[in-house]
């Protein structure tokens, strides 16, 4: 296996997928493929509707393509029952979203050791140190114990993020992950996302709008009507 | 959440109270029936008529015993031989021979329709409550005097009797005359105002019935096992054997059907809970959808998803249960203190309760299966949520 092969995490080819019945369906993605390699930040850019967030959904297993395949970790997935599709996006996979999803019932460590607790692969006082040590990274080790509706747009964007990587997953899917936040936090989510990848040797594939940080990722790919251009 | 929580509340307390005061009254008249008369009554000689039936090859002799052509000779011929056969029966506590016969009793003011019950005290003794349903008098006068008899309490206050009082026996043949003993009590006005407990041996003069018995009353160890025993009874005896459980039949069935109709009319609470339940989780899927579909996303299953709804109403069945056990309790405890003077089928001066474990075991089982039917429907909707779906929705 060479070094290239070696470093692949994610791929998929001629991923085709259909949204909506009779007169109003969509071909959303017309026979995308794509690679992402561990340590390397790729951004998926174009006009919206697109079919940007649908491929990212199909990569993160969260959604069935009707045509083409899947492999994570040259694992092929496309074609796996809902138990092992949930099973990867638990032991491989991190989302972080537009909107954070924090739980408001719980607080940032709690919401952090979500994903560990599912996975269990820690013991209790390793998680919640861990979930420390994370929320620590993304510069929330003094808000801890806070809920999400104490914390600030951006901090719960951090808090997303230090969930997403509970589980050190090997890929980061972030759909605009800096969407809803403004210039500064924008820059401070960016970059934490970028430090992560680089040391954990993470791929990390973001979708978004916003051409700076587009720029600012290791590779770029446009998208047009469902298809990279 | 808090409507189902009251209503499961409401509805485990409200069960639990209807089935401790039906059933309480239930077993207190069966406590009273079986200390009136007994848990068996053997009674009419079997005589079975043998039919031959006819085989292919004519002349086989074969002859079975149809229950249909049945026979029963009135009464008993030798009741001592019946009652020592009785007692080899593991579950016979007591039994004793009673002749019965129906005549007039006149006092000195009224007269009216009397039964008369001849028995021997101490056998009686041990197939009924007689001792402790004397109200007026003694047993010990009763025991002492030849010509003594038992009077119902009813009947005495028909008949202005009182104890030492004496009255007439009238049958067809001859009147003889008596002395109250004693005033009895069982709270069945079908027995007080009726039966005249005699010696057995005065009744034998009274009736001119030399021999034989109407009928042996039987008492038992175990009062649930008494249909086994009398057909066990009634197949080596040759006799027509009646369990308790047959012979107030009526009642018992009037009792269950009104344990069943109260437990009906107040599972509509836990009716109510569950879909105050149902109602409040299909609220909460259509408010979490976002979370269901990040839980999904972090590798959360399908049956986690469903688990998290059921949890919720696992736990609020659980402190509705235990506050509705208290409720019952307590209310149970309450009604039990409500004066309710009763005669009739029983005599009661309070409201009669049952204390059992069974009925909070049921109320409780009622409220699980209503409860957790309703929950299952929104947890199982929430468990079909695609993340993909959810999360496009919002994304875009």
């Amino acid at each position: 296996m060479t070094a290239s092969a070696d470093n692949l995490t994610l791929r998929c080819e001629n991923l085709h997928r259909f949204l909506g019945q009779g007169e109003g369906r969509v071909h959303v993605l017309k026979g995308v493929s794509f690679e992402a390699h561990r340590g390397q930040v790729y951004a998926i850019v174009g006009p919206s509707g697109c079919g940007k967030s649908t491929l990212l959904y199909q990569l993160g297993l969260l959604d069935q393509p009707d045509d083409g395949r899947i492999w994570i970790k040259n694992q092929l997935m496309s074609n796996s029952d809902d138990a092992a599709r949930t099973a990867a996006r638990g032991e491989h996979i991190g989302f972080v979203f537009q909107f954070h999803f924090l739980m408001s019932e719980f607080t940032a460590l709690e919401n952090v050791m979500m994903p560990m607790r599912k996975l269990g692969s820690l013991l209790p006082e390793a998680m919640s140190e861990r979930a420390r040590l994370l929320l620590d990274a993304v510069g929330l080790g003094g808000k801890t114990h806070r809920r999400p509706t104490q914390l600030s747009g951006g901090e719960q964007q951090r808090v997303a993020i230090a969930r997403a990587l509970a589980n050190q997953p090997a890929i980061l899917l972030a759909d605009e992950p800096t969407g809803n936040l403004d210039q500064a936090n924008s820059a401070l989510v960016f970059d934490l996302l970028m430090r992560l990848a680089k040391e954990n040797g993470q791929a990390i594939v973001l979708v978004t709008h916003n051409p700076d940080i587009a720029n600012r990722c290791d590779i770029v790919r446009p998208m047009r009507d469902g298809v990279f251009v | 959440m808090l409507m189902s929580l009251a209503c499961i509340v409401l509805g485990v307390g409200l069960f639990i109270v209807t089935q401790a005061t039906t059933r309480g009254f239930e077993e207190f008249f069966i406590k009273t029936i079986l200390g009136t008369d007994g848990a068996i009554r053997i009674q009419d000689e079997i005589q079975a008529t043998i039919r031959s039936m006819a085989a292919s090859n004519s002349g086989s002799g074969f002859q079975i015993a149809q229950k249909e052509g049945r026979k029963y000779v009135e009464g008993i011929q030798e009741p001592r031989l019946l009652i020592e056969a009785l007692h080899h029966f593991p579950n016979v506590s007591g039994a004793a021979e009673v002749l019965r016969g129906n005549l007039t009793l006149q006092s000195s003011f009224n007269s009216a329709s009397a039964q008369v019950f001849g028995i021997t005290l101490e056998e009686y003794l041990k197939v009924s409550d007689l001792a402790s349903q004397i109200v007026h008098g003694s047993l010990e006068n009763f025991r002492n005097e030849p010509e003594g008899a038992l009077v119902g309490q009813v009947l005495a206050e028909h008949l202005q009797l009182a104890v030492g009082d004496s009255f007439i026996l009238k049958t067809n043949d001859q009147n003889c005359r008596y002395r109250v003993a004693a005033i009895y009590e069982t709270g069945v006005s079908e027995v007080d105002r009726i039966r005249v407990y005699l010696h057995l041996s005065a009744t034998r003069s009274l009736l001119q019935q030399a021999t034989g018995a109407s009928y042996i009353q039987v008492n038992v160890f175990n009062k649930d096992r008494t249909p086994e025993d009398a057909l066990q009874m009634e197949r080596t005896l040759n006799h027509n054997v009646t369990p308790w459980q047959e012979r107030e039949k009526t009642w018992l069935e009037t009792f269950r059907a009104l344990s069943l109709s109260t437990a009906i009319t107040v599972s509509v609470f836990t009716l109510i809970a569950g879909l105050a339940m149902f109602n409040t989780l299909a609220m909460i899927v259509m408010e979490k959808t976002k979370e269901i579909a990040i839980l999904r996303s972090m590798g959360y299953t399908r049956h986690d998803i469903s688990f998290i709804f059921i949890w919720q109403a696992v736990i609020v069945l659980a402190i509705g249960a235990i506050l509705g056990w208290m409720l019952g309790a307590g209310v149970t405890y309450g009604v039990s203190k409500i004066p309710l003077p009763l005669t009739g089928i029983f005599k009661t001066d309070t409201f009669v309760v049952s204390w059992s474990i069974w009925h909070y075991v049921e109320a409780t089982v009622t409220a699980v299966i209503m409860v957790m039917v309703a929950s299952l429907i929104p947890a199982y909707r929430a468990a079909r949520l695609e993340p993909g779906d959810v999360i496009r929705g919002t994304a875009q």
